[in-house]
């Protein structure tokens, strides 16, 4: 175990008293509470992290949080996870992570045999060959090399996520100097404020810095400011959670990393706020030379992160290579770290005085570029080259510090729609137009001078607070020592004899400089076609470092402006987020939450095979007793109906109690056949159409009274119609007076039916009567059953005699028991779907999916009758019409008997001519045993089919042809005489 | 045009890439084509290259109002299967993987084609049946379908662990689908564009149009765009989800509505999935793309709009419904989700016809269009050149409305 050599003595917000033990590619170190895996890394001298994803290249660590592009690892046991860049994962005790590529070793990796053939592999090679025989042929072996991590093997074992719906007037995302004084600007006023930050604290690039505001060092500010907020009731700070989505009306979307909650493992949050403020900051972009991703080469903030705030030396003897008056701080918090600076390579022609006067004595080789550095698998030297005479010069040193400018962090704004545009004295894009209730503060406006960052962040979070109608509360601007304005000269590439094959663009998918100038080459200069030709940008780190590179390389080699070229699209997530986040607690039943009537725990004791039967309903398929067969069961229950009785729990089928002065109107309206003329106590059937004359559902429509109906639907459909009869009296009858009520499920019934139900009922306890005179087919009747309030309805599906007994759901499962004590001595048998669907079948019954695949209208299936003549309208009588005006031909509904009675085809199967292979001229709807006729008999639609009756049909399987004769689609009790006695 | 191969690109690495030519020129705007073809996505890239191949009409430009191949194309989840139901449509998308097939070699371009074949996971019975009912539909016009049991399902498909007998939507079993395949989105935009554009077919990028002209007898006569007046004497309409937009420009009013759908990646893991998988009852699909990603789609935003994204909660259960089956990627990490906007017709069912102006040819009503890009541009080139459908795409004409006699596929989803 190595001790931390690279550790300074002191500083830094680490605990030195909490020593964490850790592992790393299987070797075993130690670091400190508050550290990363970068940093503790780095404070025991590891810098080769990574290898890189095409060419295997050797990589280290470049960046310190969420924008690192280069190394990546893939943490192990139950923390298991797929790629985190590695400077995001904290450290704790027993962490074991592994770099995600590099085999068998970091150190030798057999395919930085990459490297080699490097000029044969640029940017979109695999268009022009692995033609030949095809790419499936060489796929495997090409995606066994991609990829970055495993994924994980299981789901966390402990733990759960979860979600939270949350409304704020103020919205802040990032505690950085701008978000923390609009936070508390907005907090003081009243305004409900929510701030968000990703960081493990709050402070944002504070934390990394060494400057006093008021006074005060710059951690002690902070926490004065995050202890006023946490004092006050209007405020919610959620830290170390990230806002990766920005959607429509203002919702961002966030995830909490670390919630403080026991076996929580992330929580999602889906704040929905008045006004939104985005803080978010600014982050460093790289520089474009050749090998610029060398282990040793650092984004000069990341390098500052490391010896402030972690207080690790990434290395001994640093170059700086920057564009920008940024990295001049830097040099000074590093020689303060011990770290010698070699040189400042400064790329313009002069920096400003204070950054010269910053620099002390530190050499500044103005108008001089680094060319490229040199090294195996870390940096040992740099060339360096001046711009006027281009001589090159070598500079050894194990630590170079990169800084090409600032990006403000504009993603959520793009997100959110609004625009950007290219600020030329910045070298950035920066926030346009909102076109959401939204502003940028501080640097992710452009803003990057502390001063100026601290007072835009009040004047920024009191107009929120006063949009929000809030009135405004003194806040004065913290005092801090002023910087001199920020200045940059844009360098989006080096301009040197080195080859840029090796000049990344894009450090993390490997693209060059190279692949930019062969996509503009090949006519894919628009910014999005390089980016998808070259992959540039579509990393993990969605290109936040380098993918602005990318655009100025395009600029200098198509000699475009950058503002007109123009940005690739930002995306949510922001940065990668765990699928589970997103989920939430969601899940299982949770999902897709079903329905289940009261009698379904009856149902399970009973042995009934509960199956979805659409419309989220589980219902009981069969109930086998023991040792029966599925077909036996079926057979049983069927026959138990046909022969003597039978009882089935028909409560999902969809109701809705209509009710108003234009109820009869809607009614009419609603179904194809002629409503107006019911009387109270009596139903009848309907059909309803969709507007283009389509079959949208059918069902029993009972009249309870004047104007007041209750309309059964089929289970399935319930919410279909519901939205289907919303929408015609929203759209076309605003004016209508009616009021649907969906009692789908505060009605339950219990369906008694067969030949017996009658004198089965006779002995239930009752002030009903049953028989055949008082109570006709079609009737409604309303009393008690065993001293339980019922309405009973004499409808049929089966075609026996049948009594469908709606109670309220409660008193359900009470009606459902007392009728089994009653009916179990004459043989009451318990009928699931499956025993339902044979019965339908046999008298020809429609069912929707089946028979109703949406091609069939009421004449395709017999049923001319139930089209009125007599109403003006109803929908979809017009599209019938007209698709009626023409004589095409039309697939009817027939019966199908097999020419073997024992044949069972499936259902769906196609009939084609003669059986051919050809398209079809119809299809089995329907195909069960029929205890009945003791045979297979089916449904069918078939071309002309009516007038085909007696003649011959051939079903067509794969392997077969199945002859069948056609006719009627009706197999018992043809006039339904036992269901209407 | 010039050869790709492993040959020329060695020697083109000698050479440092200096020589490679543009895959499509930027020729300078005319003022008349024969044929303007309206949107270069994959319907419209790939009509103007089989008019110039297969009928020899090569005075064509496609106009384009933003980068070639960047609408929907670029967004989907590239599902390529023949999994339909009807008459109607199954021959046509049967030709359409046939043409694929071959395409990587047609175009010289390989376009990554993979036919690694689909399963769906099924998870109640009436979805069983209609699967079943479609697989002795496909097998007439020879396409594939075959039943699985549960154990091989799991088997083939190692990462699906949920859906056990004690959840809430148990698998009962699958279908396997061998000729589906997956393959690169942006290649076949530019393997048709470079195919096209070495025929002679101009590809103008930047150029929307905002406006569609008739002349006085009531026929098209070109367009305006950004760029000034086109005129033509055919024009063919293919700008996939705004197709209602740009007709209304001549008052044409067309029976089709535009819905948004989302897809998103996962982070790049290593290989884990080899078919593509698709969950009808949940409504999620995905498959591994080369590079690693998981590549996930799920069900479209009921809500009608041309915004291209969907909401946040139809976006969540399309992730819940996943994890659902593969619980184990609940710390497997979104890494980019987008969305897109596509017209549908009331029959989910594509249209590829003439309409009311003559001269006026429109291809839209593509939900799941990817897949149909070969035989969508093949039919509608002989539409334009012949004034005639093609066989294939006879059931796609605008002409069943006037009868309302809809085809109805209910294969048709997003992918
Ligand atoms: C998330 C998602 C997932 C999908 N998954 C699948 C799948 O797995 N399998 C599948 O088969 N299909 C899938 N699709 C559908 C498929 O992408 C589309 O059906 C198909 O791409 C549409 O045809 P296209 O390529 O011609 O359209 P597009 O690529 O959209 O082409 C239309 C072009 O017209 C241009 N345009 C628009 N208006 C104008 C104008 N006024 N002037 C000039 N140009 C204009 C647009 O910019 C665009 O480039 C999916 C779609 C989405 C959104």
């Amino acid at each position: 175990m190595t001790s931390q050599l690279r550790r300074l003595a002191s500083g830094g917000d680490i605990d030195r008293s909490k020593i964490i033990r850790y592992e790393f590619n299987g070797t075993r170190y130690q670091g400190y509470e508050g550290d990363t895996l970068a940093s503790a890394l780095i404070a025991n001298g590891v810098s080769l992290t990574a290898r890189s994803f095409k060419y295997h290249r050797p990589r280290g660590i470049m960046g310190a949080g969420s924008e690192e592009p280069a190394s990546f690892v893939e943490l192990l046991d139950d923390d298991a996870s797929s790629s985190q860049p590695i400077t995001t994962v904290l450290l704790r005790e027993g962490l074991r992570a592994k770099s995600v590529s590099g085999w068998p070793s970091l150190k030798y990796d057999l395919l930085s045999i990459n490297q080699l053939i490097t000029r044969c592999i640029p940017a979109g090679f695999y268009y022009k060959t692995f033609k030949w025989p095809n790419w499936h042929f060489f796929e495997p072996s090409i995606r066994r090399i991609a990829g970055l991590a495993n994924a994980p093997k299981q789901a966390p074992t402990k733990g759960q996520y979860e979600s939270r719906n949350w409304f704020c007037d103020v919205l802040i995302i990032g505690a950085g100097p701008a978000g923390l004084t609009s936070a508390l600007t907005a907090a003081r006023s009243g305004a409900r404020t929510i701030l968000v930050d990703d960081g493990t604290n709050p402070g944002g690039g504070l934390l990394n810095r060494t400057d006093k505001v008021n006074d005060k060092n710059t951690s002690d500010w902070i926490t004065s400011i995050t202890d006023e907020l946490d004092s006050l009731s209007n405020v919610l700070r959620l830290q170390e959670s990230i806002a990766w989505a920005y959607r429509e009306q203002n919702l961002v979307v966030v995830t909490e990393r670390q919630p403080a909650a026991e076996l929580l493992l992330q929580r999602t949050w889906r704040i929905r706020a008045r006004q939104v403020i985005l803080a978010c900051g600014a982050i460093e972009r790289t520089l474009v030379f050749a090998n610029n991703d060398r282990p040793g080469v650092m984004l000069a903030s990341a390098v500052q992160a490391y010896v402030n705030r972690y207080a690790v030396l990434p290395g001994k003897r640093a170059v700086i290579f920057t564009n920008n008056d940024s990295a001049y701080p830097v040099a000074v918090d590093m020689i303060a770290a011990g770290i010698e600076i070699a040189s400042i390579i400064d790329s313009r022609t002069g920096p400003s005085n204070a950054m010269r006067e910053l620099a002390g004595d530190i050499e500044i080789l103005t108008n001089h570029i680094v060319a490229s550095t040199l090294g195996r698998q870390r940096v040992r030297a740099v060339v360096v080259q001046s711009n006027e005479t281009g001589n090159p010069r070598s500079i050894p040193c194990d630590l170079l510090c990169v800084s090409g400018g600032w990006n403000p962090t504009i993603h959520l704004f793009s997100q959110s729609r609004s625009t950007l545009r290219y600020n030329d004295d910045l070298a950035a894009f920066i926030p346009h137009e909102a076109v959401q209730a939204c502003e940028c503060v501080g640097a992710a406006a452009g803003e990057f001078e502390l001063g100026q960052i601290l007072a835009d962040g009040i004047k920024v979070g009191a107009r929120a607070a006063s949009d929000c109608g809030f009135k405004r509360v003194e806040t004065s601007v913290p005092s801090t020592a002023s910087s001199a304005p920020y200045s940059i000269e844009p360098l989006w590439q080096v301009n040197s004899s080195e080859t840029s094959a090796n000049a990344f663009v894009d450090i993390q998918n490997d693209v060059t400089l190279n692949d930019v100038h062969l996509a503009i080459r090949e006519g894919f200069g628009a910014i999005e076609h390089v980016k998808r030709y070259t992959t540039g940008g579509m990393g993990i780190d969605q290109g936040k470092t380098g993918g602005i590179n990318i655009v100025g390389a395009v600029a200098n080699r198509s000699n475009v402006a950058l503002r007109d070229i123009g940005t690739t699209t930002y995306r949510s997530p922001f940065a990668p987020i765990e699928f589970g986040a997103i989920a939430g607690g969601r899940e299982n039943s949770a999902l897709l939450p079903y329905r289940h009537t009261p009698m379904t725990q009856w149902n399970k004791d009973f042995g009934a095979t509960m199956y979805e039967s659409g419309a989220r309903w589980r219902r009981p398929g069969y109930y086998a007793k023991n040792g029966e067969t599925f077909q036996e069961t079926v057979n049983r229950e069927a026959l138990a109906t046909r022969t003597n009785l039978a009882v089935y729990d028909g409560s999902p089928l969809g109701k809705f109690d209509i009710c108003g002065p234009d109820a009869t109107k809607l009614i009419d309206i609603l179904y194809t056949n002629l409503f107006s003329n019911l009387k109270v106590g009596t139903g009848r059937y309907g059909m309803m159409l969709t507007e283009d004359g389509r079959i949208l559902d059918d069902g029993v429509t009972v009249k309870l009274g004047e104007n007041h109906y209750l309309m059964s639907t089929s289970t399935a459909n319930a919410e279909v119609v519901h939205r289907h009869i919303q929408h015609f009296l929203q759209i076309e009858r605003p004016k209508w007076n009616v009021w649907i009520t969906p009692i789908t499920t505060q009605w339950s019934n219990a369906t008694v039916c067969g030949p017996n139900a009658r004198e089965f009922l006779s002995r239930v306890e009752s002030d009903i009567d049953f028989s055949a005179d008082e109570f006709p087919f079609m009737a409604m009747r309303e009393g008690t059953i065993e001293g339980i309030e019922a309405r009973v309805f004499r409808v049929s599906f089966t075609g026996e005699l049948s009594f469908e007994i709606n109670v309220q759901s409660r008193f359900a499962l009470k009606l459902w028991e007392r009728l089994f004590e009653l009916g179990e001595p004459l043989g009451l048998t318990p009928i699931g779907s499956e025993a339902n669907h044979v019965l339908r079948v046999e008298k020809g019954f429609l069912s929707l999916g089946h028979e109703v695949d949406g091609t069939a209208d009421p004449y395709d299936l017999g049923m001319s009758w139930i089209m009125s003549k007599k109403k003006v309208d109803y929908i979809g009588k017009r599209a019938v019409e007209i698709r009626r005006s023409v004589e095409s031909p039309r697939r009817e509904l027939v019966g199908l008997l097999t020419d073997d009675p024992s044949r069972l085809v499936t259902e769906g199967a196609p009939l084609t001519p003669s059986g051919r292979l050809e398209a079809s001229e119809g299809f089995v709807t329907a195909s069960v045993w029929s205890v009945a006729s003791s045979r297979s008999v089916a449904l069918a639609l078939l071309t002309n089919g009516r007038s085909r009756i007696g003649q011959t049909a051939h079903i067509r399987l794969k392997g077969e042809i199945v002859p069948a004769t056609i006719t009627q689609p009706c197999f018992y009790d043809a006039d339904s005489l036992r269901m209407k006695n | 045009m010039q050869n790709y191969s492993v040959f020329s690109l060695a020697r083109n690495a000698l050479s440092n890439h200096q020589n490679w030519r543009q895959a499509w020129r930027s020729p300078p705007l005319k003022k008349h084509y024969d044929v303007l073809i309206i949107g270069a996505g994959g319907h419209g890239l790939a009509t103007a290259y089989y008019l110039a191949k297969n009928h020899g009409i090569q005075n064509v430009a496609v106009l384009e109002k933003g980068w070639l191949g960047g609408g929907n194309i670029a967004r989907n989840t590239v599902t390529i299967r023949s999994n339909y139901m009807r008459d109607e449509s199954i021959p046509f998308y049967v030709k359409s993987l046939e043409l694929y097939e071959k395409l990587s070699q047609e175009l010289n371009y390989n376009l990554m084609y993979s036919k690694r074949g689909m399963i769906d996971v099924v998870q109640t019975y009436p979805k069983l049946r209609e699967l079943k009912r479609r697989m002795l539909a496909m097998h007439l016009h020879g396409s594939t379908y075959e039943p699985i049991g549960v154990s091989e399902l799991r088997r083939r498909i190692s990462p699906l662990t949920g859906g056990d007998l004690e959840s809430r939507l148990p698998i009962i079993g699958g279908m396997v689908h061998t000729d589906a395949a997956v393959c690169r989105h942006d290649a076949v935009a530019w393997g048709y564009a470079r195919g096209a554009d070495d025929r002679g077919v101009e590809i103008h990028q930047n150029t929307g149009v905002q406006k569609l002209l008739r002349g006085s007898d009531g026929s098209i006569t070109g367009v305006v765009t950004d760029r000034g007046k086109i005129t033509a004497n055919k024009v063919a309409l293919s700008v996939s989800g705004h197709t209602t937009t740009v007709a209304e420009t001549i008052g044409l009013r067309l029976p089709l509505r535009t819905f948004n759908l989302t897809a998103f990646v996962s982070e790049p893991l290593k290989p884990l999935i080899d078919v593509i998988v698709n969950c009808p009852d949940l409504g999620v699909y995905l498959s591994q793309s080369d590079k690693g990603e998981l590549v996930i789609g799920g069900a479209p935003d009921s809500g009608q709009s041309f915004r291209r994204d969907i909401k946040q909660n139809v976006f969540e259960e399309s992730v819940r419904s996943m994890l659902e089956l593969f619980p184990s990627f609940k710390r497997v990490k979104l890494l980019r989700q987008w969305g897109g906007a596509l017209d549908i017709a009331h029959d989910a069912t594509p249209i590829i016809s003439k309409t009311d102006i003559p001269g006026l040819f429109v291809s839209a009503g593509w939900w799941g269009g990817f897949k149909a890009i070969p035989a969508g541009g093949l039919t509608l080139a002989h539409l334009i050149a012949n004034n005639e459908q093609h066989p294939l795409s006879e059931p796609f004409s605008l002409k069943r409305f006037d009868h309302l006699d809809f085809v109805l596929e209910p294969a048709t989803t997003a992918h």
